[in-house]
């Protein structure tokens, strides 16, 4: 119930004056719309995501490799060398 | 970076599970809230390659378990009725009611539809204005906010055929429930990720520090549940019981203010009866009197006292976490997903559910 899915802005759409924004996002290529009402501040090209039709958080990339920098932290240096081959790379 | 695939590596999960291997040091039970981390820890396999010190138990965090029976037999009636269409969740459809599940009614001819999101409801309303539009609106915090938006939109556009049939239940007072029961035992939490994304981690702080219990803010992805596990046992170890959030790249500290204004709009918190639990004291959101042209519970003068329950089914041990899935003696022979006795067979977070699909020789009974 509480599956929510990131997904890349493609493109916004404004009604009613702005006072509504719906997003169509991709995720892996399967293209859905969501609306923006509650990420007044997303634009083209944010990973949002989404959760039945609404986009409720943006993802925050560098928060995103903080995961990979407390991983490499956790004491098994030795082991997590090579962990860059893991880190996630920018598009 | 697609913010998926970077976080179910199998050679980077095994890693972070040697880790946990070498903090343990005792036995520690550490409750996952969300189905959707029970799903990703018993499908993904973590659940049988833990170090044999951590028991995971999985919590009561899947709304559509939890829906009391009253409300599904509730949302049958009103699917019955001639001039209207049912919406919902696909994961409604086949949660048993007393005399038949919202599956059955739509084979008897009632207009059952299973949607994706409760705005489109609203335009299904538009669409058909001669028709009452119900949406069986089911969730945590999480899905609040767009079963609110959807009444937003429809007395903006002034739909008049569209209403809700809320069952909308609270996270942080199921936790403290659970934790209160004299016979559980849990030594910390993984909270649910999605529903702190919605209203942040401010709620968590006093739960930790009254009860002395680690809560981590957790993802869905395998490496997010196994460092979840990680940052818990942690704590555990080191004598430590603070909030902390292993899912910092989608949880803001403060949740969406938007979400939260848009919740605030339409509902307040309220009373509210779990299926298998009881009624835990302003866990859930009834729709404001500003909205209630919208509520169908007031539109259709629908009952809502609790009928006591006769079922075989064991989902409240389940959900407290007393008891496994397979523990149960239904389990896999009387309870199926095609036949199940209770939700948690049913929903695609139920406990029940994701040991039936997922598990292997080792955890089934």
């Amino acid at each position: 119930m509480c599956l929510a899915v990131p997904g890349q802005i493609k493109t916004i759409e404004e009604l009613h004056g702005g006072l509504l924004r719906k997003a169509q996002v991709s995720f892996g290529g399967i293209m859905k719309s969501a609306s923006l009402e509650m990420l007044p501040t997303a634009e083209v090209g944010d990973y949002v995501l989404v959760h039945v039709g609404v986009a409720i958080s943006k993802v925050d990339e560098a928060e995103a490799k903080k995961t990979f920098d407390y991983l490499r932290e956790i004491g098994e240096v030795g082991e997590l060398e090579d962990i860059d081959e893991y880190l996630p790379k920018t598009e | 970076m697609k913010y998926l695939k970077e976080y179910r590596d199998p050679v980077l999960a095994q890693k972070i599970l040697n880790e946990i291997g070498k903090t343990v040091t005792r036995p520690w039970s550490i409750m996952e809230v969300c189905g959707g981390q029970t799903h990703s820890l018993v499908k993904n396999g973590i659940i049988d390659v833990l170090p044999s010190e951590i028991t995971m138990i999985h919590g009561p965090g899947c709304p559509v378990c939890v829906t009391p029976m009253h409300l599904i037999d509730a949302a049958v009636d009103l699917a019955l009725r001639s001039n209207t269409i049912l919406c919902s969740f696909g994961d409604m459809l086949r949660v048993p009611g007393s005399k038949m599940n919202l599956l059955e009614a739509k084979a008897q001819g009632a207009d059952v539809r299973i949607l994706y999101s409760p705005l489109e409801a609203v335009a299904i309303a538009k669409d058909n204005p001669e028709k009452e539009v119900v949406f069986f609106a089911v969730g945590f915090e999480t899905t609040a906010p767009a079963n609110a938006l959807s009444l937003v939109h429809a007395k903006r556009e002034g739909v008049k055929n569209y209403s809700i049939l809320t069952s909308h239940v609270l996270v942080p007072p199921a936790m403290k429930a659970v934790i209160n029961d004299p016979l559980s035992k849990i030594d910390g939490f993984l909270a649910a990720g999605h529903v702190c994304t919605i209203m942040g981690n401010s709620q968590y702080y006093p739960l930790a520090s009254q009860y002395k219990v680690p809560i981590v803010v957790t993802g869905f992805e395998p490496i997010d549940v196994i460092q979840g596990i990680l940052m818990v046992v942690k704590q555990l170890e080191a004598g430590t019981y603070k909030v902390e959030n292993q899912y910092s790249r989608i949880v803001r500290e403060e949740g969406n203010k938007d979400a939260q204004m848009i919740i605030d709009q339409v509902f307040e918190v309220s009373d509210q009866v779990w299926r298998g639990i009881g009624e835990i004291p302003a866990s859930g959101y009834k729709v404001k009197d500003d909205f209630e042209a919208f509520d169908a519970v007031k539109k259709f003068a629908i009952s809502i006292d609790a009928p006591e329950e006769k079922t075989e089914c064991i989902s409240g041990e389940i959900m407290k976490g007393l008891k496994k899935p397979n523990q149960c003696p239904h389990f896999g022979k009387k309870c199926t997903p095609e036949n199940p006795l209770g939700a948690p067979m049913v929903s695609s977070e139920g406990a029940c559910a994701a040991y039936y699909h997922f598990s292997g020789t080792s955890i089934h009974a």
